[in-house]
C-alpha cells in the first residue's frame, strides 16, 4: 500500500486539534472519506431508496427499545405474561417503550419488503451486486428468526401456538426432524425451557449476528457502488480529471440531508401508530396473545404476524400428497424454498436491461403478477382455511414459484429498451 | 530477503498436522455447548402418569387432562356418535389406523373406535400435522368445512379434520390420524393415563 503522509485535519474549527490527534492514530477521516463526505451516489435517487436508510434506522429504534424491555422483562413462564402487562401498566413509559417495541418490528419489515422489492424493480441484485444481495438475503432471514423468537417473550396464546407450529415444522424432516424439535425447544412440547432459550436468541444472538450482517452489507455497497433507477453503472463515466462518476454525487450532504428528511416523514407515521392504533386492528398485536399461553387449548383462530403470512399460506396450500411423501413434507419444504428462493435471483435473470424501465413487457406483467400473489397470499394468510381459498392460494403459490423458476426463459425472451448512456432524472 | 525462499517442508507438515487437531478440538469442544440446549435432567423427569376421575363425564361430552405437557381427551360417546365414527370410515385416511400404528395406536386400540371401551375415547389432542390442538365440533350437524359433519374435531391452524375415533380426514395437511396414549382403566369411572396395564 502507498502510503501517504497524512495532513492536519483542516475545517473543523476548534475541533482541528483533537481530530488530527485522533487521525494520527485511527482511520478516522479516511473512513469518513470513504463512506460518506467521498462516497459518490447516483444523483438520481428516487423515493425507493429511502427504504435502506430507514430500515437502519428502526433497526437502531429495536435495539434502544428492547435494551430497555430487557430491564423489566422476566423470561420465565411463570411470570413473562405477567411482566409484559407490568410494563405496560406500571413501568414509566413503559407502554411507550413497548409500543414502539412490537410496532417497530412491523415498521422494520415493511422497510425490508420494501427495500427488497426496490432492488427487484431496478435489479439491484445484478452483477457486480450478487454479493451485496446475499448478505441482504441473509439479513432478511436473521430479521424473520428474530420476529419469531420475539414472539414467544409475552408467552400470549399466539406466542405458545406460533412457536408450536414453527418449531413443529422442524419436526417434519425426515429420521432427524422429531430429535432436532426437541433439541430446539430443549422439552418435548414448547415449555419453560423454550421461554428462556428464545429469549437468549431474541436478545443477543441473533442481534450479535444481524449487526455483523448489515456492517457486512455496507461494505459490500460501498465496494461495489449503488445503483439506481436507470440499472447502469455511474463508474463508466467518470471526469477524467479528478476521476469522480459525472453522475455521482458525494453521499454526505445530499444523502443524509434526503434521508433525514425521509425518516423524520417516516418518524411522523410511526409515532401515528404507536399512539393512536399500537394494535392496528390486530395486525400488529395479535387479540388472542392478550390472552396467558394455555398449552392444552388452541385458539379458535391462530394466524401468524402479517410478516410471515405470505409464506403461511404456502405452507398451507400443499393438502394433497404427491408420489410418496405427506403433503406435511411438501409444505414444509414449499415454505422454506419460498424464502430461499430469493438467493438465487441474481443468476435467475438473464435480462440485458437491468432497470424496469428498460425492460419488456414480459417482465413488468411478470414483477406485477408475483406482487399481486404475494399480497393475496399474505392476506389469505391471516384468515382461516376454506375450500375457496385453499384454492386461490394454491393458484397464488404456483404464481409465485413460476415467477422464479421461469424467469431464466422469459427474461431472455422480453423485448428490452436499450438503455442510456447516462442516468436520467 | 532472497527472492525465492526455500519451502521447510518439515516445518510445513507440522503446521498442517496441528492445524488439523486443532480443528478437530475446535469442532469437539461444540459439543458441550450443542447438548447443554438437550431436555434436562428435570424436563425428563416430568413425565409420571396422571389418573383422570371420569365418573361425572356425561354421555356427549369430554375433559381435557394434561399429560407430559400435552392435552388429553377424554370423549364420552353416545350410541350416535359411535354410528357416525362407523359412517366415516369412508372419509378418512387411515379408517383401520394401520399408519404407524406403535407410535401412535397401542394394540387395545386398534379396532374400529380405537378404544378400549367404545364409549370411552381417550387420545393426545395435539394435531399430526404441526401441533396445534384442534377443537372440539361434537355435534353432528352442517358445519362449513363439511355439510355432512358427523361430530368431531376441527384444527383452526391448517383445516385438518378428525372423526370422533381421532382419525384424521382424507386430503388434509395432517398425515397421521391423532396419538392414542397408553392408558388403562382402574376402574369403571378411573383412568390411568400413561401407562398401560402392566401384564
Amino acid at each position: 500500500m502507498a502510503a501517504t503522509e497524512k495532513q492536519p485535519v483542516t475545517g473543523a474549527g476548534p475541533f482541528n486539534g483533537i481530530l488530527t490527534w485522533v487521525d494520527e492514530r485511527y482511520p478516522l477521516m479516511s473512513t469518513w472519506k470513504a463512506h460518506l463526505a467521498e462516497y459518490y451516489a447516483p444523483k438520481n435517487f428516487n423515493f425507493w431508496y429511502y427504504f435502506g436508510s430507514l430500515a437502519m434506522l428502526v433497526l437502531v429504534l429495536q435495539i434502544v427499545t428492547g435494551i430497555v424491555l430487557t430491564m423489566h422483562y422476566k423470561p420465565d413462564a411463570a411470570q413473562a405474561f405477567a411482566s409484559v402487562e407490568y410494563i405496560m401498566r406500571d413501568v414509566p413509559w413503559g407502554w411507550l417503550i413497548r409500543y414502539m417495541h412490537s410496532t417497530g418490528a412491523s415498521a422494520l419489515f415493511v422497510c425490508v419488503y420494501l427495500h427488497m422489492f426496490r432492488a427487484m424493480l431496478y435489479g439491484s441484485y445484478r452483477k457486480p451486486r450478487e454479493l451485496l444481495w446475499i448478505f441482504g438475503m441473509l439479513i432478511f432471514l436473521c430479521l424473520m428468526a428474530e420476529g419469531f423468537f420475539g414472539y414467544l417473550l409475552p408467552w400470549g396464546q399466539m406466542s405458545y401456538w406460533g412457536a408450536q407450529v414453527i418449531v413443529n415444522l422442524f419436526a417434519a424432516i425426515p429420521i432427524v426432524g422429531p430429535d432436532i424439535a426437541i433439541w430446539i425447544r430443549g422439552d418435548y412440547v414448547v415449555s419453560d425451557a423454550t421461554l428462556n432459550r428464545f429469549f437468549a436468541f431474541h436478545v443477543i444472538a441473533v442481534p450479535l449476528v444481524l449487526l455483523g450482517l448489515v456492517a457486512a452489507h455496507l461494505l459490500a455497497l460501498h465496494e461495489v457502488g449503488s445503483n439506481n433507477p436507470d440499472g447502469i453503472e455511474i463508474k463508466n463515466l467518470k471526469d477524467p480529471k479528478t476521476g469522480i462518476p459525472l453522475d455521482g454525487i458525494p453521499f454526505h450532504p445530499y444523502y443524509t440531508v434526503k434521508d433525514i428528511f425521509g425518516a423524520a416523514v417516516f418518524m411522523f407515521v410511526f409515532a401515528v401508530i404507536v399512539f393512536f392504533a399500537p394494535e392496528f386492528g390486530g395486525y400488529l398485536l395479535e387479540y388472542n396473545n392478550f390472552i396467558a399461553a394455555d398449552p392444552l387449548r388452541t385458539p379458535q383462530h391462530i394466524a401468524p404476524v402479517w410478516y410471515f403470512t405470505p409464506y403461511y399460506s404456502i405452507l398451507r396450500s400443499f393438502t394433497v400428497n404427491f408420489f410418496w411423501i405427506d403433503a406435511k413434507i411438501w409444505g414444509v419444504a414449499a415454505m422454506g424454498v419460498s424464502t430461499l428462493i430469493f438467493f438465487l435471483l441474481p443468476w435467475l435473470d438473464r435480462s440485458p436491461a437491468k432497470s424496469i424501465r428498460y425492460r419488456g413487457p414480459i417482465y413488468k406483467t411478470a414483477l406485477a403478477v408475483f406482487v399481486v400473489c404475494f399480497l393475496i397470499l399474505g392476506y389469505l394468510g391471516t384468515l382461516s382455511v376454506n375450500e375457496g381459498r385453499t384454492i386461490v392460494a394454491q393458484i397464488c403459490t404456483a404464481l409465485y414459484f413460476l415467477f422464479f423458476l421461469l424467469m431464466p426463459w422469459y427474461t431472455t425472451i422480453d423485448k428490452c429498451m436499450p438503455e442510456p448512456e447516462r442516468v436520467t432524472k | 530477503m532472497s527472492d525465492k525462499p526455500e519451502v521447510n517442508r518439515a516445518r510445513r507438515n507440522i503446521l498442517i498436522a496441528t492445524g488439523c487437531a486443532g480443528g478437530v478440538a475446535t469442532v469437539a469442544s461444540a459439543v458441550p455447548f450443542a447438548a447443554s440446549m438437550l431436555p434436562s435432567e428435570r424436563a425428563k423427569a416430568i413425565g409420571a402418569p396422571v389418573e383422570a376421575d371420569i365418573s361425572y363425564l356425561a354421555a356427549g361430552e369430554m375433559m381435557r387432562v394434561e399429560w407430559r405437557g400435552q392435552p388429553v381427551w377424554i370423549v364420552h360417546r353416545t350410541k350416535e356418535m359411535l354410528d357416525g365414527v362407523k359412517a366415516d370410515d369412508v372419509k378418512v385416511a387411515d379408517p383401520k389406523s394401520e399408519r404407524k400404528p406403535d407410535e401412535l395406536t397401542p394394540e387395545y386400540a386398534r379396532n374400529e373406535f380405537r378404544s378400549i371401551k367404545p364409549e370411552y375415547l381417550v387420545v393426545v389432542g395435539i394435531c399430526s400435522h404441526l401441533g396445534c390442538s384442534p377443537s372440539d365440533r361434537l355435534k353432528a350437524q352442517p358445519e362449513p368445512f363439511d355439510p355432512d359433519w358427523k361430530g368431531g374435531f376441527y384444527c383452526p391452524c391448517h383445516g385438518s379434520l378428525f372423526d370422533l375415533a381421532g382419525r384424521v380426514y382424507k386430503n388434509k395437511p395432517a398425515p397421521d390420524n391423532l396419538a392414542v396414549p397408553p392408558y388403562t382403566f382402574l376402574s369403571d369411572t378411573k383412568l390411568l393415563i400413561g401407562e398401560d396395564k402392566k401384564a
